[in-house]
């Protein structure tokens, strides 16, 4: 499989080219591209067929990096993190109970302003044991420290993958990264995707050179040192401060990606939210299916809009605000339950994005598709349909499981 | 969008489902179409009822649902005829192609066709001929281009070599076996008229 990738990058020389991959494989030829000093890894489903594709590179001398095939993801996040600190391009990858095992090392990574940059193919997460997709796993780690963008397709999860590497490594955001897409329904379909040959890619990326690392002896740092009452308040809010400011230099890399390969992101995508009066707020995989119903509505003149939320970490409240604020209705759709007592996480981020406007949409939450329930057209435009009854007689349930059995 | 065509294959594990919508996709893909191949991801065994799934359109398809009115549904099995409802959610003017040596007239008292169109080709024979092995998905990928016209027969031959060069760079006997399976399929796939 990795010979046929690799002839498919070869194959562009210089220039782009469609393939058939799925998201898995999209995801291991952007490594390959990307050829980073170090992976450390475990496999787990369903993302180990970005390490294991990856693995064969490795062996196939396509790549200088260094694989180290650890135990556990508790060892794959502490070896990523640690070649990081030693100077290193690190890279891993991991799903569910995988991104669970990390989450010590999650907090570590981050709070070193480490700039790894880790896949995470979003899966349920236990129990009862389900394999397939939900945002359960990403969102445990929404407070991590780490920069968290979704992607819709293959093609986004290629292309934010990327992106990734610059934004993680800016010098003014130094932040690890995850970029995630949705378990079996974008990891294990194939679908067409633009792919950048090799050199258009190294070009993007440039050089990593850290300004400091641990095994810098002619500048030598502490990393990881004791922080008690003293100063661990002042170092944690010195990594609060490159999380604000990330949003403009995230929108910087997404425009210079746009005007090297031509395809545009944002900190979220809008589809006919101009005039939008009922809309609805939504990550990863679903935004593709609400975007038919969406026309599908329109077609029938009903005023349907879609906010698609591309970069969650961190949240662009001030942004979607905006954006929402003329609708009469939104409902917010999470692919995951908090388990908070009123909705799910992306419920509560962006009900707190519209808190201080004196205008505001009615907002309601629809926890959907855990452990990889299908959603399909006729299930979104239930939704517009629920909204345009919301607007209309003020009756609205806070928060619907859409889809589940009663 | 322009005009999708939603794809549905039934097999047993082990007879090339997944392998056959990929193929497909990639095939559709060098003819410039924007396609979807995707298996039913569940407690898969050799033998047991698997399904997988083709979306092809002209213009970029962003459905990320299943597919659950399908345009065409072929059965790599015809065991699989009774115990899987096959003909669920088929749209009213699909197709159904099934592997099968009995007569169109004898299989359509079985199905809930509700006047659609009935295809077959004995596909299992023609790999055992051809390939030496009852792998019937290549043999019905050809009878599916040619019903439905969703690809060319040269894009097929062209792109499935391509592939199982790749594959099989020391087994050219399989490779002319699938060729071969691919091109009598063609010829002897069968409507109910």
């Amino acid at each position: 499989m990795a010979k046929v990738l690799d002839d498919a990058a070869k194959a562009a020389q210089g220039k782009a080219t469609k393939r058939a991959l799925t998201g898995n494989e999209a995801v291991a030829l952007a490594m390959r591209q990307i050829n980073p000093d170090v992976v450390a890894a475990y496999p787990i489903t369903p993302a180990t067929e970005i390490v294991q594709i990856f693995s064969t590179y490795v062996a196939d001398g396509l790549v200088n990096t260094e694989f180290v095939a650890v135990e556990s993801e508790h060892s794959a996040m502490s070896a990523t993190l640690g070649a990081s600190a030693a100077g290193a391009r690190a890279m891993t990858g991991t799903s569910s109970q995988g991104l669970a095992l990390m989450w010590e090392m999650l907090y570590i990574c981050a709070g070193l302003r480490l700039p790894v940059v880790m896949p995470v193919v979003n899966r349920a997460l236990s129990a009862p044991i389900n394999i397939h997709g939900d945002h359960s796993d990403t969102m445990g780690a929404r407070d991590a420290g780490w920069i968290q963008i979704f992607s819709e397709n293959s093609q986004e999860a290629y292309d934010n993958l990327i992106q990734a590497i610059r934004i993680a490594e800016h010098p003014e955001i130094l932040l690890p990264t995850m970029v995630t897409m949705d378990g079996f329904i974008i990891s294990h379909a194939m679908e067409v995707v633009e792919i950048q040959s090799d050199e258009d890619v190294r070009k993007f990326l440039g050089t990593y050179k850290p300004e400091r690392t641990v095994l810098d002896i002619d500048r030598p740092i502490t990393m990881g040192g004791l922080d008690f009452t003293d100063y661990y308040f002042e170092h944690r809010r010195s990594i609060a401060e490159p999380m604000i400011n990330a949003k403009q230099y995230i929108l910087e890399v997404a425009a210079e990606f746009e005007q090297k390969f031509g395809r545009k992101y944002g900190l979220f995508e809008e589809y006919k939210m101009e005039d939008a009066d009922y809309a609805i707020v939504v990550l990863g995989s679903t935004a593709g299916t609400a975007k038919i119903a969406v026309d599908e509505l329109r077609a029938q003149g009903v005023k349907a809009g879609m906010l698609k939320i591309r970069v969650f970490r961190p949240f662009p409240y001030e942004e979607i605000a905006e954006a929402i604020a003329k609708c009469k209705a939104v409902a917010v759709m999470d692919r995951s339950d908090g388990l908070a007592g009123r909705g799910g996480p992306v419920f509560g981020e962006v009900r707190n994005a519209i808190c201080d406007m004196e205008k505001k949409p009615i907002t309601v939450d629809y926890v959907y598709g855990l452990g990889g329930r299908d959603i399909d057209v006729e299930m979104i435009k239930s939704v517009y349909s629920d909204l345009q009854r919301i607007a209309a007689t003020g009756d609205k349930a806070l928060v619907t499981y859409l889809g589940v059995r009663d | 969008m322009g005009k999708l065509t939603e794809i549905r294959w039934h097999g047993r594990g082990g007879q090339g489902a997944k392998t056959v919508a990929l193929l497909l996709g990639d095939a559709a893909l060098s003819e410039g179409k924007y396609i979807q191949a995707f298996p039913e991801y569940g407690p898969e065994r050799t033998g047991a009822p698997v399904q997988s799934f083709n979306r092809i359109s002209d213009e970029p398809i962003t459905l990320h649902c299943h597919v659950k009115n399908p345009d065409v549904v072929v059965v790599l099995d015809p065991t699989l005829i009774g115990p899987v409802d096959i003909t669920a959610g088929l749209s009213p003017d699909g197709v159904v192609i099934i592997n099968t040596n009995q007569p169109a007239s004898e299989l359509k008292s079985k199905l809930n066709l509700n006047g659609r169109k009935l295809y077959t080709l004995d596909a299992s024979t023609i790999a055992v001929e051809t390939i030496g092995r009852n792998i019937p998905n290549t043999p019905m990928l050809g009878a599916l281009a040619k019903v439905t016209g969703i690809l060319s027969y040269e894009t097929l031959m062209e792109d499935t070599k391509k592939k199982l060069e790749k594959k099989f760079r020391n087994k050219p006997e399989v490779i002319e076996g699938n060729l071969k399976a691919i091109e009598r399929a063609y010829s002897e796939v069968k409507g109910d008229e």
